[in-house]
């Protein structure tokens, strides 16, 4: 294996087109070392662009905020005002493994790594958090629902790679939320996750809704319907028993040790519920 | 595979070494530098016996790669110490025996220092989620989480 750090993107897009063996990205390792280690995947080049310009940086833009590829979950999680925009979002980054992981691993990392169960993912997809992918031919924004394809997959072609993610500008009366099923206190893997984010008017009512569902399909699901169905109420059972329904009509997930079709169909709609009512009150609505 | 040159600080320490790109810090630091104490206990980042402070933060050294050391900071249990005079971790691990094998011990004094650093008063809660990548299979974790808090009241008071 060889291990670079490229002077520019664009020398590291270049590198990263020619080789011909496997490369790798090592933004916080904490997925790349693991296969690594276990002999899943050996690259032949590693490619760590954690020196480059922004991609240590949290950078206030156009009332949002972009989010360098290389931030930990650590320091989205000291970065008081991001986490004042987008809670849902960071909360899902800290959920990330323990301290130590929290050290090192990336949102960009957790949404190219490609596991249908990574916690960042669903909160950025109703974010509408936009990643910015450098490649042999140039810059690209790829919203961040469009990057997982699969286990294990995504869309970028050979060359990209995400040098920061754009989380937008949102009104005051707007939140999120995301919230995961596992069967200890911390250090697990989601058995079902689900994102909420709201954005409401002066009177409380749901104006606009996006709510996505993780570990239940083989990539996180952005589920239209079930934001649809929040929009114009204020959280009624109604509204609450539409999401449910949407939710569960798009779950495709598989049976593994960690839950069973079932189980992972129902408990996305039980947490897609919860978090749709954290974000509500954190939008300071009052139903 | 040819080795890299990599210049670093270690416990304060300008220090050098040789290593190969697939090397993990934590075989870097007991291989070839001789540092023992950190662990492997899992070599996947799930038990914490290989805790060190990377640019003071803390890290499983078994998932940072050697080279990744470069000019950067590392902190290890061996620098905890103050020359013979024990940290008030170390010293009240032993004095209310909040060990056995010994094995998870200096990742656990690794991590909690990094907690108290940032959080001089944590809540028992706060400690426990803390510590949740520091996995110790003898203690049951009470003496470890008792003896943290009374080294962090000590550290208060000082
Ligand atoms: C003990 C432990 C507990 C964990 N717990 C959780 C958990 O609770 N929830 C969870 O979701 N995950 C968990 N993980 C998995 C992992 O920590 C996360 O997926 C993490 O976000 C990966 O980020 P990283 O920066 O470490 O990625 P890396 O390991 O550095 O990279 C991961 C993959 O993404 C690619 N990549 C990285 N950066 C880029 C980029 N900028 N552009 C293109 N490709 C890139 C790499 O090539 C590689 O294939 C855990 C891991 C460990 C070891
Ligand atoms: S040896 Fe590094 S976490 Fe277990
Ligand atoms: S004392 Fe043996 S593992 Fe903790």
């Amino acid at each position: 294996m060889r291990y670079v750090k490229p002077q520019s993107f664009e020398a590291a897009a270049t590198l990263l087109h020619e080789e011909a063996g496997i490369a790798r990205i090592l933004a916080g390792g904490t997925d790349v070392l693991v296969q690594l280690k276990a002999e899943m995947v050996e690259p032949d080049l590693m490619v760590d662009l954690k020196h480059l310009p922004g991609m240590r940086e949290i950078v206030a833009e156009d009332g949002g905020f972009r989010v360098g590829a290389a931030v930990s979950g650590a320091e989205m999680g000291e970065h008081a005002a991001l986490k004042a925009m987008w809670p849902g979002v960071v909360e899902g980054v800290e959920l990330i493994g323990s301290s130590q992981v929290q050290s090192r691993a990336t949102m960009a990392g957790n949404l190219c790594t490609g596991s249908p169960a990574g916690d960042s993912v669903p909160a950025m997809v109703t974010a509408g958090a936009v990643a910015r992918v450098q490649g042999p031919d140039g810059v690209r924004d790829v919203p961040v629902v469009d990057i997982p394809t699969g286990p294990g997959k995504n869309s970028l072609a050979k060359g990209e790679f995400i040098t920061s993610i754009l989380l937008p500008a949102r009104p005051d009366t707007a939140s999120d939320a995301y919230l995961r099923f596992i069967p200890r206190t911390e250090m697990d893997i989601a058995v079902s996750s689900a994102a909420v984010s709201l954005e409401l008017d002066s009177d409380g009512v749901v104006t606009a809704a996006h709510v996505a569902v993780g570990a239940v399909a083989p990539t996180v699901l952005l589920v239209q319907d079930a934001g649809v169905a929040l929009v114009g109420s204020k959280l009624d059972d109604a509204a609450i028993a539409g999401l449910v329904a949407a939710v569960e009509a798009a779950c495709n997930p598989i049976t593994d040790k960690r839950g069973t079709i079932e189980f992972r169909t129902k408990t996305a709609g039980v947490l897609a519920k919860r978090a749709a009512h954290i974000a509500y009150a954190r939008a300071g609505g009052q139903a | 595979m040819k080795t890299i040159p990599v210049e670093t600080t270690i416990n304060g320490d300008s220090a050098e070494f040789l290593c190969h790109a697939d090397e993990s810090l934590l075989d870097v630091l007991r291989d070839r530098l001789g540092l023992t104490g950190a662990k492997e206990g899992c070599g996947t980042g799930d038990c914490g016996a290989c805790s060190v402070m990377l640019n003071g933060r803390v890290v499983c050294s078994c998932l940072v790669l050697g080279v990744e050391a470069q000019g950067a900071e590392v902190e290890t249990i061996e620098g905890m110490a103050n020359g013979e005079e024990l940290h008030p971790l170390q010293r009240i691990f032993l004095e209310e025996a909040a060990l056995q094998c010994g094995v998870c011990t200096p990742g656990i004094l690794v991590a909690a220092k990094a907690l108290l650093e940032k959080n001089p008063d944590p809540t028992d809660t706060e400690l426990r989620y803390w510590l949740a990548g520091n996995l110790c299979r003898c203690t049951g974790y009470d003496k470890i989480i008792k003896a943290v808090q009374t080294a962090a009241a000590e550290m208060r008071s000082a």
